[in-house]
């Protein structure tokens, strides 16, 4: 097998067995609650028959091991169970049809903030690091700084005082519904696309300056310079070949920050997404909810790393031509 | 000046204007926080005018939602989010310090353990976590201090444990193994001492972390029980003044950024490698 291969295959192994390992303990932490679970969720004042009743349910009389077999299973074919709110009427909702909606609206959202944002970072950060130490280097550098000091929600109320309410270009709310033509729903995006892109751009733009900023000061890039080659050719063929490994995986590194933001943005401007959903649900403590919500985010953020480090590792020469 | 990766090399760093500003917000925030109760003009949970009011000679920064002064929860705002987050930040380091510590000079076995049960933890994004924690055990100060300290500590562990890994490497470590020193020695004792630097450095980073963590659980409705007052919640609260172009709301938000912007531009400098090679003197 070439050597490649077996290294993808290693890395698609153990992003499945994090998966797993991170679905246990959504499962199991619901058991560190203190005391009866169908009881907390009942109340201190529901009757014996109540709680065994919503046990049943919920199948807390079967094994621990079984009933994570039986949650995961279901959920690997997209069913996440009741949701608690309108179970008193016995009229629960299936958590999917909450949940898979809104993953639609919060996908896009962030597929939109992750297309303006990342090539932004990369343009700046390879700017700032090729200017290091100048004015514009520490320009860059300390406004990024600010940006990364910032409350996510601090960035989009400030965008909402300008932009929706002084300037009026936007609508400070960006609630949607499905008979919204695209061009209608792009212009309600537009506030929290820009939220999101700042929360997003400060961390990449450090991160791939720091790293950037490192590998223009190694050895080689100095035996390049002395060589008397021009500066384009220098960093466009000895020093970008050798940064894409370090840039993807700065990109997923802060994918994390993408998921963070997206929660705050969501909340702020009442898009109607999954990250909204599950702060509901953890509020009215909706269990299940919360569950497919975290299990949902955890698929998200394992696969996209996933993607990245076989992008790294296939776009890395060195690996790609062993000795 | 070959520092690279992790190794951290004190050097004497240059006092500029910007440092000075920066020391002068971190002590300003902490007397704040000390003197609150004497300096906020009025209570914490205090109702002394209509909801809403606007600034006024009694009321500086106006009421919020309720008619409590603005100004006042401001000042106990910064005093809850401040000790709660250096409380967070003493537990993470307690937990994830000790842990890193014998993970480094531990059995191995433990090593393993340990580190696998970070990777778990680490799959997560902290917030999702968080938010799936806060859940199980319901929004209060204590609840806060407990889930955001250990997953802070999975951070602390990290950094910890790559640092005391280096250190046990080296012959001091194995001459206190060779004299018999137990491993409570040689974790507090050898190893400890050695490593305190880039933690310090880090604890000022992850106090900056916590900080605005706490602020967004609190925006999010997660934070301390009302009454008692925290930046985030203040925001949340009073936001739809902004749709009537008022801009009070975003002051606690202002409060917050300045606070992370100091600590942060502080820190920033201490982490600053020096580039070899490169031209910035």
């Amino acid at each position: 097998m070439h050597p490649v291969l077996k290294i993808i295959v290693q890395r698609l192994a153990l992003g499945g067995f994090s998966l797993l390992a991170v679905s246990a303990v959504i499962f199991f932490s619901v058991s560190l609650l203190p005391g009866d679970y169908a009881r907390n969720i009942l109340g201190q004042s529901a009757t014996p028959e109540a709680v065994a009743n919503l046990r049943h349910d919920l199948a807390l009389d079967r094994p621990a091991p079984e009933r994570y077999g039986r949650w995961l299973l279901a959920a690997a074919r997209g069913d996440f169970g009741t949701s608690f709110s309108g179970r008193d009427g016995g009229h629960g909702r299936a958590v999917s049809a909450l949940v898979l909606p809104r993953f639609f609206n919060t996908l896009v959202l962030a597929a939109l903030a992750a297309l303006v944002a990342i090539p932004a970072a990369l343009l700046l950060g390879i700017a700032a690091a090729i200017a290091r130490g100048r004015a514009a280097d520490r320009l860059i550098n300390a406004v990024a700084l600010t940006f990364v000091a910032m409350p996510e929600f601090l960035i989009a109320y400030v965008l909402i005082y300008w932009l929706a309410v002084r300037a009026g270009l936007f609508p400070p709310l960006a609630s949607i519904h499905e008979d919204m033509s695209w061009g209608q729903r792009l212009h309600r995006l537009a506030l929290p696309v820009l939220t999101l892109s700042f929360v997003v751009l400060a961390h990449i733009l450090r991160m791939t300056r720091a790293s950037l900023s490192e590998l223009l000061g190694r050895p080689w890039m100095e035996t390049a310079l002395l060589k008397g080659l021009p500066r384009r050719r220098r960093i466009v063929h000895h020093a970008l070949p050798n940064a894409w490994g370090p840039i993807i995986n700065i990109v997923a590194f802060n994918i994390a920050w993408l998921i963070t933001g997206v929660v705050v943005t969501e909340v702020v401007f009442v898009y109607p997404g999954i990250g909204q959903l599950m702060v509901d649900a953890v509020r009215s403590r909706d269990i299940p909810v919360v569950q497919a919500c975290a299990l949902i985010f955890a698929a998200v953020y394992i696969g996209l790393n996933l993607a990245a480090d076989i992008i790294a590792i296939v776009t890395n020469p060195r690996l790609l031509h062993p000795k | 000046m070959t520092s690279r990766g992790l190794h951290f090399s004190p050097r004497r760093e240059r006092v500029t204007a910007g440092r000075i500003l920066a020391a002068a917000i971190v002590w300003l925030y902490v007397l704040t926080a000390l003197l609150g109760p004497w300096i906020a003009p009025y209570g914490e949970a205090q109702i002394s005018a209509e909801p809403f009011a606007p600034w006024s000679a009694a009321h500086w920064l106006g009421t919020d939602q309720l008619g409590r002064d603005f100004l006042s929860r401001l000042v106990f705002g910064m005093r809850n989010s401040l000790f709660l987050a250096l409380a967070i930040t003493i537990a993470s380091f307690a937990l994830g310090g000790s842990l890193g510590l014998l993970a480094a000079a531990g059995p191995r076995l433990a090593d393993q353990i340990l580190s696998r049960l970070v990777d778990v933890f680490m799959a997560l994004p902290a917030l999702i976590f968080a938010l799936m924690l806060l859940a199980i055990f319901g929004t209060g100060a204590a609840q806060l201090i407990v889930v955001i300290a250990a997953l802070d500590a999975t951070r602390v562990f990290r950094l910890t444990r790559a640092l005391a890994m280096r250190e046990a490497a080296l012959e001091y470590v194995e001459a206190a193994r060779l004299r018999g020193e137990s491993l409570v020695w040689i974790m507090g004792r050898e190893i400890l001492p050695n490593i305190t630097g880039p933690l310090l450095a880090e604890a000022g980073m992850r106090f900056a972390f916590v900080f605005l963590t706490i602020a967004t659980l609190s925006f999010l409705g997660l934070g301390l029980q009302p009454p008692a007052a925290d930046l985030g919640s203040m925001v949340r609260e009073t936001a739809t003044l902004i749709t009537y172009g008022d801009f009070t709301p975003l002051i606690p938000a202002l409060v917050i950024a300045i606070l992370a912007g100091a600590v942060n531009f502080l820190i920033d400098g201490y982490q600053a490698q020096p580039v070899p090679g490169g031209d910035d003197g």
